[in-house]
């Protein structure tokens, strides 16, 4: 009855303990065979397993390495099965991530049992012009965050006639909270390889690099695996020509995910980007014509050029067509991967498909820290390029962080900066100086001793800082503190003028109390304190006290908590 | 001094970043000798070497820890309160961030992320992730490993 386990073993299944679950079962399960896959994208429910039966497949969620969860499993019990919400089927729209957790990752005879490199095929009877023509019709835009229209970059790198041109997949995610671009390498590296190939085809290029993050072992060891694959059956052999395809680990630089940073560090040497023109599709990589893409991107393109322009661009709204992939963490039940068409709403996403509770949620950051705080009276925005543009927020590579009304927004905004500032590769001086006296003020706010001078500050230089920059890194840099001033100036005003932090976040702004009333006088906090802040007779010494939550952990009563208070008194 | 660690390498200098990777992954950090190497081997001056290498996060110019643990400061992460996450290992380890303990036994990093984001606040040791950690957790994960290191 039962043909086959899938157990997901993407990095997010591997952290929540899919190993041991694999090892597990390995040992246990003799006459089934056991499969492992990618992700499909619910994260929460991790360790994931599928069990496929004559009658369809049966998802069991958060299991564990035991017998109990074991014989449950076999004996196809009710425990931890795992429905699928009505909602995530009427709302999702899954086409690139499609065999994502449901195929071997590294087995080319499933993807090519799922239509797989049928879309190469239908592509190489087309001419190039073809190609990019229905790209263009399909109107996909870079899936990267900046949003240009790929057939426009793919002409500029196709009307190079002769010579070497170059492919890049820009597979450096480093935007902390995207993690669209793993699921899909590790899950399905052989559709970005079936996706670069055709973009080969359409523009005549000789090599292809794939830019990976070396932070990303395992969709670096799925993509090699999928390259021995394609080239063992010549599928990197077209128009007469061989490709030759190399993945090339980062080193850790988020700058790297611009353009003629990328490029620089291709070559060995810092990723500082340089001024444009000429654009990289003119001179590139060594001086080659170059075109770079996002990972998902690529992976648009075999689902858009197999339905064909026309239809692919059915979905979306007028200006951004197709699906995008979501990540979707911070505070809400059903963290994952999700794809949906253009043109959802932000509420939609947030609380249908991120089954955030109504009313929990301040903001949700979009576009990574590069983007922008949406805040929840504006969530029936329609998420694509424009809309979230005039919000001062950007599509991004896709990372959505839903922002708690526990949260602080000035404290999430001093995150985002001392990120950039960090990242900053030095370059431009307003990036580089710019970014850190903005850093230094909103530490100001933070830690109680702001004033509204500070915030005047802050908003007069964050657009100098977007002017006098020459990359997407500085020109963005400001945009979450921008974005959170517009919309959440009162928690800033409450910050300066009356010393105070609505979400108890900020250190210097709360005192660490012990509530007598509840209190067992257990004697856990006191000995768990590192600083000995706590007396005898449980009364917390908030000059000697860290904030550092332990006692307000330990507590077996809940009894301890934080209270506006800090600095003011 | 092993040279003989660079010559897998072609000598065009795109292969650079890869040949420094593969330094440190054989080696664990980057030496003063190393640069040397290196800079011999791409014919290119010292400087460009070191110029790289202190652009890039990933490499290390002094010896890390027998463990290496990694706190995830992504955003998800931080908004599940990985400082406060950092901030306990760094007493209970007795290191900063960015520090080796004296006898080499642990180092401590934060990293911006590791791409867990739906099990924050995550860390990880040598590459093993650890996701949803409270206080409790983290002292259990971390006791672990003082046990072993003190094998």
């Amino acid at each position: 009855m039962i043909n086959r386990i899938k157990i997901g073993t993407g990095s997010c299944g591997i952290a929540a303990g899919a190993d041991e679950v694999l090892t597990f079962f390995q040992s246990n399960i003799k006459d089934i065979d056991i499969v492992e896959v990618g992700c499909i994208g619910h994260c929460y429910a991790e360790p994931l397993v599928e069990v496929e039966t004559d009658n369809g497949s049966i998802f069991f969620s958060n299991v564990k390495a035991n017998d109990a969860s074991l014989q449950n499993i076999l004996e196809l019990g009710e425990k931890d099965r795992l429905t699928f919400s009505k909602v995530r089927k009427d709302k999702e729209l899954v086409k690139v991530s499609k065999l994502a957790g449901r195929i071997n990752p590294v087995s080319l005879e499933e993807y090519k049992a799922n239509h797989g490199y049928e879309a190469l095929t239908k592509a190489l009877e087309m001419t190039p012009t073809d190609v990019v023509d229905q790209v263009k019709i399909g109107g996909l835009r870079g899936r990267g965050g900046g949003g240009f229209p790929t057939a426009m970059k793919w002409s500029f790198l196709a009307k190079h006639e002769t010579g070497e041109k170059v492919l890049i997949c820009n597979a450096d995610e480093g935007d902390p909270g995207a993690f669209m671009d793993r699921s899909l390498m590790e899950s399905i590296p052989h559709l970005v390889m079936e996706g670069m190939l055709i973009a080969a085809h359409a523009t005549g290029a000789t090599q292809i690099f794939i830019y990976a993050r070396a932070e990303y072992p395992l969709a670096i060891r799925n993509l090699k695996i999928a390259i021995e694959q394609l080239q063992n059956e010549k599928l990197h052999i077209m128009d007469g020509r061989e490709i030759q395809i190399v993945v090339k680990e980062g080193a850790g630089a988020f700058v790297c995910g611009e353009e003629t940073a990328m490029i620089h560090s291709l070559e060995g040497y810092r990723g500082i980007p340089r001024f444009r023109p000429p654009f990289p599709t003119d001179s590139g990589y060594k001086g080659y014509p170059s075109l770079i893409n996002n990972v998902e991107t690529f992976a648009s393109v075999p689902v858009l050029i197999r339905e064909g322009g026309e239809e692919y661009a059915k979905v979306g709204t007028e200006g951004s067509k197709g699906t995008k992939l979501f990540a979707l963490a911070g505070d809400l039940a059903f963290s994952g991967i999700i794809e949906v068409p253009m043109g959802i709403t932000i509420g939609e996403v947030v609380y249908e498909l991120g089954g955030a509770e109504k009313g929990s949620v301040k903001a949700v950051q979009i576009g990574g820290p590069s983007g922008g705080c949406i805040p929840e009276e504006h969530f029936d925005t329609p998420i694509d390029y424009d809309s979230l543009g005039k919000l001062g927020a950007i599509m991004g590579s896709g990372g959505l962080i839903v922002i708690g009304k526990q949260r602080c927004i000035v404290e999430t905004a001093r995150y985002f900066l001392d990120f950039t500032s960090r990242e900053s590769c030095g370059k431009c001086t307003f990036c580089r100086v710019g970014n850190i006296r903005l850093l230094e003020r909103l530490e100001k706010i933070t830690s109680g001793n702001g004033s509204e001078q500070d915030l005047a500050f802050l908003e007069d230089m964050g657009p100098k800082i977007i002017k006098g920059s020459l990359c997407g890194l500085g020109k963005s840099a400001p945009n979450p503190v921008l974005s959170t001033l517009r919309f959440f100036r009162d928690e800033y005003l409450e910050h300066v003028n009356d010393k105070k932090c609505r979400a108890l976040e900020c250190k210097n702004l709360v005192n660490v109390e012990i509530d007598k009333e509840i209190c067992i006088e257990c004697g856990a906090c006191i000995k768990t304190c590192p600083v000995n802040a706590i007396s005898d007779d449980y009364v917390v010494d908030n000059t000697v006290c860290t904030r550092c939550n332990s006692c307000i952990e330990i507590c077996p009563k809940k009894c301890i908590s934080r209270t506006l208070g800090g600095n003011n008194e | 001094m092993p040279q003989n660690l660079l010559t897998i390498f072609d000598k065009d200098r795109s292969n650079l970043i890869k040949a420094i990777q593969h330094v440190q992954k054989e080696e664990g950090f980057i030496s003063n000798d190393q640069i040397i190497n290196l800079a011999d081997y791409f014919e290119i001056p010292l400087v460009d070497v070191e110029g790289v290498i202190t652009f890039y996060t990933q490499f290390k110019r002094t010896k890390p820890g027998k463990f290496i643990v990694h706190v995830c400061d992504g955003t998800a992460c931080h908004i599940k309160g990985s400082e406060r996450i950092a901030n306990w290992i760094s007493e209970i380890l007795g290191i900063a961030d960015g520090e080796t303990d004296a006898k080499g036994l642990f180092s401590l990093e934060t990293v911006a992320c590791l791409g867990c984001c739906s099990l924050a606040p995550v860390i990880a040791v040598n590459g093993k992730v650890y996701g949803n950690l409270d206080r409790k957790q983290l002292r259990k994960i971390l006791h672990t490993y003082q046990q072993e290191a003190k094998k």
